[in-house]
């Protein structure tokens, strides 16, 4: 018999390692599910795994989705650091990618250097001002942020179906809920030639270094961590709670807007009824998986995104629910959880006459 | 309005807050004894999900019922081993499993989609419903919406007038306290966050069996979190539950009769109700703080690790 | 009883080792039947874990625990009950939200019905002098009456051993003596108690033996009217005690003026703040007395800007500063060290180097937005070094650092960066007897080279030590302010009832007479 025993201090190994144990035991997981489900167990592993990048498409794909993640993991992870817990950015990626594609629709057919500038500003500011909603009702009415950014989630959703059913519907597209293609200015250029990745990738990374800068070397960021650490030692400190939750939910919504706006005016090139398969809630997996920290929502975003990935190709080739990945992810997050513990506890083996930790 | 409309609508309103009722109820034992579990959502598609399962592959609503119940539990029981033994973050946990439950129902529920059921039929209380007008205006729901106010009745008598009750309310004040007069801080937290997991997975299997007796991916559509919701509205006393959930009802059912009610706003305007209410009504009941302070399970969110 | 009788409770060896420390090595002592026994030794030596172990709280690694006896394994606070142990908490064990009855009823295995029981309550509180009503709801209670709660809750269940772990800590000094009073009485009919202090005076009049923890050891035993408050100083700490001086001075003009501040609560169960008045003069120290919950927490609130009050209320240095937040005060040159130390005195999560840029940030650690990690850590290890707190550098987690050590550290950089004001709570609550001998020491420093220091504690001893002044804080009204030697600990015990509104004092209250 074993019982838990608190580390006299955290220990920095499990920290990192932690989330190289739930990847594992996720995999883990896969195997046996494959094997239960029937499958080949290591030809399913090897076609949600490792097929999906055997190919230079493959990679550019794979890249290609982590986008979205990278940004809304890298917003949501700065805003986790101050407890301010936005769990609506596919509510303000949706946002985003309205904001943005309306743009791109108004100045349809313009062909100027400025448009794709002020398409992204446009889902940047669609998102914060999505965000700013449950900042402006947190700080002024005491309104969890949790419920109320989940809430405009289903709002903004429902907005963006209102808006490819109605107004915006294209009128020659045969009554399919979506609006018409963008045009080229419109649209995000292209990394390399023959792969849908764009230069939206590689906006996220010197994002992601920004944030890096703002999170470690900043004194607002030094400010937004106390307050998520020890709320009370920020108000003796004197920093402000309201600054730091409009901070962490504009940050949030800013870089959730700037996801949406990437798929519209990317891989999507129009609006269509819903702009994201979730990413906005598998930011949420990606920035605790990520440790809230850049680099670690980088590697975490890779991992989910071929998570996306593995489970096209496997419904393609082997007939597996593509919710398999919905289920993936859910398991990451708790394994992820689970070996968290190990960072502030650990194993003590209970001799005899001997109980109860401290 | 004729009366049959207004049958209409209170019937519909019923029967969209009963899943309401059902899982803020859960939730408000849950929080009551201080434990804060954001995976009601997750729970209520298991819910539907089990219970839709098991009513298509045995015929019988009861044992789907059960079934929601289980599934629930279930996952209720995921939620403890996590947050309560093994001390994870109590909102990160429920997120994860909301995320895990919106997983593994659309997992589990892809050979039941486009499958119906005949549903839950009304029960009309005899006598009672014969009364003209009123009688089927107030006697004929289904047996889940009586049900579900013999719920929130049993909490409130469970949380004010038993001991158990006295128990689970003072673990949910001070678990460092209870602790120290040798209550079972983690034991009674366990049943607290089962018995929640229960009633979610049953308002859950509401949802596939009677409101819209069929399985859709992630068909609750935000309800786990409305439920959250009104725990706060109801400022954790179960018969302000019923208040909400009825409001709630209420405006739910805008969407489906508002054409006959003369409203001419596109479906998905009207379909945005519900939530922005949700946002009203947190908004009305949080302005002073105080109102959250003096009612709020003072540990709640807060883990308890027995240390000496 | 015959001197035959074995012990009520015999302990054998106990020992109790966690992660990083040894709480208990090898601990034996034995109560007698109808016994004070006290267990005296400094904050962290090792009495309250003791105590849980005998209470079923924490269970020891080793050793044994006899029970008229027989030896017995107490596993829970149920067990305990069960064998006859009762126990009052040093920070009480009841819930704001709950009744009287409803309180005690959750403690007992099978409670009778509530009418039963408060009659039982009002019977066993009117037997030892110990009003309660059992009706009333525990929020709405002082913290003296709280504590008669405690122990009626304990006495309901006809204890043989009654453990008292610090109780005298919230109590006015006219309220120990009624306490005093019931524990005497308690143990003449026949109930032994153990009782836990390090208050050397106090079991010198209340104990008939001691045992003395040092550093989780026994490290003696004692007949206490046998000895001298030295002697048994030495036992607990292995030295004497150190002496604190405060050498006259004339203070100089006021650097801290309070004027009718009245504060409503933000705690929906805490004091409103009435029509305070106060002024600190530079080269001074003035004491706040009081138990706490009396508004301490508000006024500390409204003076570092925490909680933003009328402009003209207070005032830093001549400026008017009541509406300022904590950053512009301490920028005017008021520093504050708060009562609680992990999580608001201090990140414990984050090193003492961060740490120092919490309070910091205004002088020079931050350029440009970003912070200069060379000058944080330069001025956390200035800190260190001035205030010796022992840990391995400005990189040591504040969570990892002894109660003390991390003081030591909180009031160290508060007093290094105090320019005009520092307002102080419970300087030394905790803390061990030389590092609260270093903490009042630099208070002291500081006054005499000039600034005004403002300490809250509950410590009455500590405060006639350390005072130029002192003044009471009861109910959320502030008593007039006197120069210490023109005081008495009576007179101020007789204010921290409320007794000052009506001059002269004279004790108003039922709290006063009944404690």
């Amino acid at each position: 018999m074993v019982r838990l025993e608190p580390r006299p201090e955290p220990s920095r190994r499990m920290m990192f390692a932690s989330p190289l144990i739930a990847a594992a035991l996720m995999i883990v997981t896969g195997y046996v599910m494959f094997a239960l489900m029937g499958r080949e167990p290591w030809q399913a592993f090897h076609v949600f795994f490792v097929q999906p990048l055997s190919s230079a498409y493959g990679v550019g794909e794979w890249l290609l989705k982590a986008t979205p993640l990278m940004l809304c993991g890298v917003g949501l992870a700065l805003g986790f650091r101050a407890r301010a817990w936005n769990i609506g950015a596919e509510g303000q990626l949706t946002m985003g990618a309205i904001a943005g594609g309306g743009v791109a629709l108004y100045f349809h057919g313009v062909d100027a250097a400025w448009l794709l500038p002020l398409i992204l500003l446009a889902g940047v500011l669609g998102g914060m001002a999505w965000a700013a909603i449950p900042a402006f009702l947190r700080t002024r009415f005491h309104t969890s942020e949790i419920l109320v950014s989940l809430m405009l989630v289903y709002v903004a959703q429902l907005l963006l179906r209102y808006l490819v059913n109605g107004p915006w519907k294209d009128p020659a597209g045969f009554n399919f809920p979506q609006s018409v293609m963008f045009h080229d200015a419109a649209l995000l250029p292209l990394l390399v030639d023959g792969l849908r990745v764009n230069i939206a990738f590689v906006i996220a990374l010197a994002l992601l270094a920004a944030a890096w800068l703002f999170a470690y070397r900043s004194f607002a960021g030094f400010r937004m961590q106390v307050s998520g650490l020890a709320p009370a030692a920020a108000s003796y400190a004197g920093f402000s709670d309201k600054r730091n939750v409009w901070l962490a939910l504009l940050i949030g919504g800013a870089s959730a807007g700037l996801a949406g706006v990437g798929e519209v005016a990317g891989p999507l090139g129009q609006l269509q009824p819903s702009a994201s398969p979730g990413y906005g809630f598998a930011a949420i997996i990606v920035a605790f998986v990520g440790r809230l920290h850049p680099l670690g929502v980088l590697l975490a975003s890779l991992l989910m995104s071929l998570l996306y990935l593995g489970g096209e190709t496997a419904q393609l080739e082997l007939g597996l629910p593509s919710s398999v990945t919905g289920l993936f992810q859910g398991l990451l997050l708790f394994y992820l959880l689970a070996a968290d513990l190990f960072i502030h506890f650990r194993f003590k083996p209970r001799a005899a006459g001997s109980s109860e930790a401290t | 309005m004729s009366p049959e409309l207004l049958i209409a609508i209170v019937a519909s309103s019923a029967a969209a807050a009963t899943p309401l009722i059902l899982a803020a109820a859960g939730e408000l034992v849950a929080e009551r004894a201080g434990v804060l579990n954001l995976g009601q959502e997750g729970m209520m598609l298991a819910g539907a999900i089990a219970g839709f399962a098991a009513t298509v592959t045995s015929g019988s609503l009861a044992l789907g019922f059960v079934a929601g119940m289980a599934a629930g539990m279930a996952l209720a029981l995921l939620f403890g081993v996590l947050a309560l033994t093994l001390q994870t973050n109590q909102v990160a946990t429920g997120l994860a499993l909301t995320l895990f439950g919106v997983g593994l129902s659309a997992f589990l529920g892809r050979d039941y989609v486009g499958i119906s059921l005949s549903g839950l039929k009304p029960l009309a209380l005899p006598l009672l419903s014969d009364i003209p007008v009123l009688g089927p205006l107030l006697f004929n729901f289904d047996p889940l919406v009586y049900a579900s106010l013999a719920v929130l009745a049993a909490t409130h008598v469970l949380l004010f007038r038993t001991r158990a009750g006295l128990k689970l309310r003072a673990v949910g004040e001070s678990p460092h306290s209870a602790h120290a007069i040798g209550q079972p801080v983690i034991g009674i937290r366990y049943l607290a966050v089962l018995a929640g997991g229960a009633l979610s997975g049953l308002g859950g299997a509401y949802l596939s069996l009677a409101l819209t007796p069929m399985w859709v991916e992630g068909m609750s559509a935000g309800r786990g979190w409305i439920a959250l919701a009104l725990v706060v509205f109801a400022t954790w006393k179960p018969w302000r539950v019923l208040l909400g959930a009825y409001l709630f009802g209420g405006v739910t059912v805008l969407q489906f009769h508002g054409q006959a009610l003369g409203i001419e706003v596109p479906s998905e305007i009207l379909s945005m109700l519900p939530y922005l209410a949700t946002v009203l009504v947190l908004v009305l009941i949080c302005r002073n703080p105080r109102t959250i302070l003096l009612n709020q399970p003072m540990s709640l969110g807060q883990n308890f690790f027995p240390r000496g | 009883m015959t001197a035959a009788a074995p012990p009520r409770l015999e302990l054998l060896g106990i020992t109790k080792r966690y992660p990083a420390v040894v709480a208990n090595q090898d601990i034996s002592l034995a109560v007698r039947p109808g016994e004070i026994h006290a267990v005296l030794g400094e904050n962290g030596a090792g009495k309250s874990t003791l105590m849980k172990i005998i209470y079923g709280v924490v269970r020891p690694d080793a050793g044994e625990i006899l029970w008229e006896g027989r030896q017995v394994e107490i596993d829970s606070p149920a067990t305990a009950r069960r064998l006859g142990i009762g126990m009052v908490f040093q920070h009480f064990s009841l819930f704001e939200t709950l009744t009287v009855t409803e309180n005690v009823a959750l403690a007992l295995d099978a409670p009778p019905p509530p009418a039963e029981l408060a009659a039982r309550i009002a019977a066993v509180s009117a037997q030892y002098g110990l009003p309660v009503d059992p009706r009333r709801l525990v929020h709405s209670m002082s913290v003296g009456e709280r504590q008669r709660v405690e122990i009626v809750r304990c006495l309901l269940q006809r204890p043989r051993l009654l453990i008292m772990d610090e109780p005298t800590s919230v109590l006015t000094p006219q309220a120990v003596r009624t306490l005093f009073q019931t524990l005497r009485r308690l143990a003449h009919e026949g109930c032994s108690i153990l009782y836990i202090s390090h208050k050397l005076d106090e079991i010198r009049e209340l104990c008939d033996s001691a045992t003395v923890l040092r550093a989780g050891r026994v490290s003696g035993r004692a007949v206490p009217r046998r000895e001298s408050r030295e002697s048994l100083a030495r036992l607990m700490i292995g030295h004497e005690l150190p002496v604190t001086r405060l050498p006259p001075r004339t203070p100089g003009a006021p650097l801290l003026e309070v004027r009718g501040l009245s504060l409503k609560s933000a705690d929906p169960f805490g004091t409103a703040l009435r029509d305070i008045s106060l002024e600190v003069r530079a080269g001074e120290i003035v004491g706040i007395a009081g138990v706490s919950g009396n508004g301490q927490k508000e006024l500390l609130a409204a003076l570092s800007g925490e909680r933003p009050v009328a402009a003209d209320a207070v005032r830093i240095g001549g400026t008017p500063a009541g509406r300022l937040g904590p950053t512009a005060r301490r920028k005017l040159g008021l520093r504050y060290v708060p009562e609680e130390r992990l999580g608001r005195g201090a990140v414990p999560e984050l090193s003492l180097g961060l740490n120092t840029l919490l309070t910091g940030s205004a002088h020079g650690l931050v350029r440009h937005g970003l912070i200069d990690r060379a000058r944080v850590r330069e001025l956390a290890r200035r800190v260190i070094e001035r205030f010796q707190v022992k840990c391995d550098g400005d990189r040591t987690l504040a969570g990892n650092l002894s109660g003390g050590n991390l003081q030591k550290f909180i009031v160290g950089r508060e007093a290094l960066l105090a320019s005009q004001v520092l307002l102080v709570a419970q300087p030394t609550w905790g803390v061990d007897v030389g590092a609260a001998a270093l903490i009042r020491d630099a208070l002291i420093e500081l006054r005499n080279r000039g600034a005004a220091v403002l300490v809250v504690s509950e410590e009455l001893e500590e405060l006639f030590m350390i005072s130029d002044r002192l003044a009471v804080l009861a109910e959320g009204r502030l008593s007039p302010t006197v120069p210490t030697a023109a005081t008495s600990v009576e007179q101020i015990g007789l204010w921290m009832s409320g007794a000052f509104a009506a001059e002269p004092a004279v004790p108003a209250r039922a709290e006063a007479v009944h404690g």
